[in-house]
């Protein structure tokens, strides 16, 4: 692997009897992006049958197997020799942008003054300001179909709430330090709420599950409450049980 | 499944918790989507082997007890894993064999005796419609189990098995050896991981000669253990994939074990993980049992776990 390199990296790290991690980067970066998908990929191809799953991440690649069809330190021979053949997979820039409708409203984005406050911004102003950017897919976790996206404009940076909401609505769109996301299905979570989108983010009945995949860029586009509802928008204020 | 589905049981009084568990959800990972599966390998595997099902078929995995179940039709089953004081129409089932029910008789399962999940197989096993390619039931996600949707088990509601399943055959039971008495101090085999040299001295021989307690925060998710504060030079990390048995150390010092529901990607310091089999052996303590962690090379992991599973390689 050459290219963006830090000292003592790639690194691969035990993590249990059936995983390696590989540690490609230090910081998070747009740039690495090409790099795990290529890794991905490669490992794919190294492992075969023997593969059980792939978690990427912002700067990491969990590589999960069968200890019993293969063993862990063949595992990391292998994964060794895919690092050292590692070239960016050049298309990985281009994932698809997907639209997320948004309705931003404080019945249902509660912390849109308070992002405002600290900004010194109008709550305008801050629609404005999260809805013009294009935001990365930097990792999917937490709970089926919730992306990581970033990275927010640093005005509208905020730290998470200090209580989490035991239940979140689905499709809630969210900020926390300089990452939004839209919450795929009601959750606990401790992000501040801005808005609420319509879009259907997990789907058991789509193909491939998650409309959103690692490497898409993201915009969200505001729409008004009539909009919203139309498209099947629950507008239920929060504290109201909304989300049902 | 292409076997046909028959019924099997009616859900005459529901417990706190009963999940149909195949092996569990894998593939779908890298989409934020839980592995789910048997919190007890262990358990779970021998319920299945009992009663002639091969490795992966779905099992009932109950928790706590409080259930009863009306066969709808003679059936061979086998529980293992805990004693949750099982009766069949009021009399003590044996566990860790194979046993037969007729159609009408009542399976019951109080409470905790030893150990906290009991497992239930029945010949031909359980059989539901699989969601992402796995039964595996995930409540909080809202996938799999018997109706698709990752509910736990509520009164009425009808357990499907294949067809086929009712066949006698001979009382199959499990050595001795093999039945773990969950009342005991658990020692956890672990692996150390790459963070461990990120832990202070004294914390790292607190984590390996302290008595751990297993805290009333635990679920299929994860078990907190409470015990000396840990200390660890890195309060926390890039977001990244935890694998089973990651044994996570938040900023308060007191670690968490995750287990099969588990969120994919986390960003805590880890000690390492615990091997599959001790992940098993932990999901069967009760909050307030004592454990102990024990650090463990790959290499006895490896073959601890090539011999569990030896068992049940190709044997129906």
């Amino acid at each position: 692997m050459t290219g963006r390199v830090t000292a003592g990296l790639p690194r691969l790290e035990a993590a249990g009897l059936d995983a390696w991690m590989v540690r490609l980067f230090a910081t998070i970066d747009e740039a690495n992006l090409p790099w795990l998908t290529a890794l991905s990929r490669d490992c794919e191809a190294a492992f075969g049958e023997a593969l059980v799953d792939l978690v990427p991440s912002y700067t990491t690649l969990l590589v999960v197997f069968d200890p019993l069809k293969l063993d862990p330190e063949l595992a990391r021979r292998r994964l060794e020799a895919v690092l050292a053949g590692l070239t960016p997979d050049a298309d990985a820039m281009d994932g698809e942008i997907r639209e997320l409708p948004t309705w931003y409203d404080t019945s249902v984005g509660p912390e849109l003054g308070r992002l405002a406050e600290r900004a010194g911004m109008s709550v305008a102003e801050v629609i404005g300001c999260h809805s013009e950017a294009l935001y990365r897919v930097f990792a999917l976790g937490f709970a089926p179909g919730f992306a990581f996206m970033g990275l927010l404009d640093e005005r509208l940076e905020c730290p998470r709430l200090d209580t989490p909401r035991q239940r979140v609505p689905l499709g809630s769109v969210a900020v926390a330090g300089r990452q939004t996301a839209a919450y795929p299905a009601v959750s606990p979570g401790g992000w501040n709420l801005i808005g609420r989108t319509a879009a259907r983010l997990f789907d058991r009945e789509r193909e491939g599950f998650s409309l959103l995949r690692l490497g898409d860029r993201v915009r969200f586009v505001p729409v008004d409450r009539a909009t919203f509802e139309a498209q099947g928008g629950d507008t239920t204020p929060m504290g109201e049980e909304a989300g049902r | 499944m292409s076997q046909r589905a028959v019924p099997g049981f009616r859900v005459r009084r529901s417990g706190p918790l009963a999940l149909l568990q195949d092996a569990g959800r894998f593939g779908v990972r890298h989409l934020g989507v839980t592995q789910g599966g048997p919190a007890d390998l262990h358990g779970w595997a021998w319920a299945n082997h009992l009663v002639g099902n091969s490795w992966g078929a779905t099992a009932l995995e109950i928790t706590f007890g409080g259930i009863e179940l009306v066969a709808e039709r003679d059936l061979t089953l086998a529980v293992a894993g805990a004693d949750l004081g099982a009766t069949r129409d009021g009399e003590a089932l044996p566990g860790w064999q194979s046993v037969a029910i007729r159609e009408g008789q009542v399976l019951a399962f109080t409470q905790p005796i030893n150990g906290l999940r009991a497992y239930l197989a029945v010949a031909g096993g359980f059989s539901a419609e699989p969601v992402l390619g796995s039964v595996a039931c995930v409540v909080r996600e809202g996938l799999g189990g018997h109706d698709g949707l990752g509910h736990t088990l509520a009164e009425g509601d009808l357990l499907r098995v294949g067809e086929g399943g009712g066949r006698g055959g001979d009382v199959r039971s499990a050595p001795p050896t093999e039945r773990p008495d969950y009342r005991q101090t658990a020692r956890l085999a672990l692996l150390p991981g790459a963070q461990i040299g990120g832990f202070t001295g004294r914390s790292l021989f607190d984590a390996f000669n302290a008595v751990w307690r297993v805290d009333d925060r635990a679920d299929r998710m994860g078990v907190r253990l409470t015990g000396p504060r840990l200390r660890c030079r890195i309060e926390s990390l890039i977001s990244e994939g935890i694998g089973l048995g990651a044994v996570q150390v938040p900023p308060d010092g007191q670690p968490i074990v995750l287990l099969n529901d588990r969120q994919t990607i986390g960003g805590y310091p880890r000690l390492g993980a615990l091997t599959p089999l001790a992940a098993s052996r932990l999901a069967q303590c009760l909050p307030g049992q004592e454990v102990c962690l024990a650090a463990v090379s790959r290499e006895r992991a490896l073959a601890d776990y090539r011999r569990f599973r030896a068992v049940f390689a190709g044997v129906v």
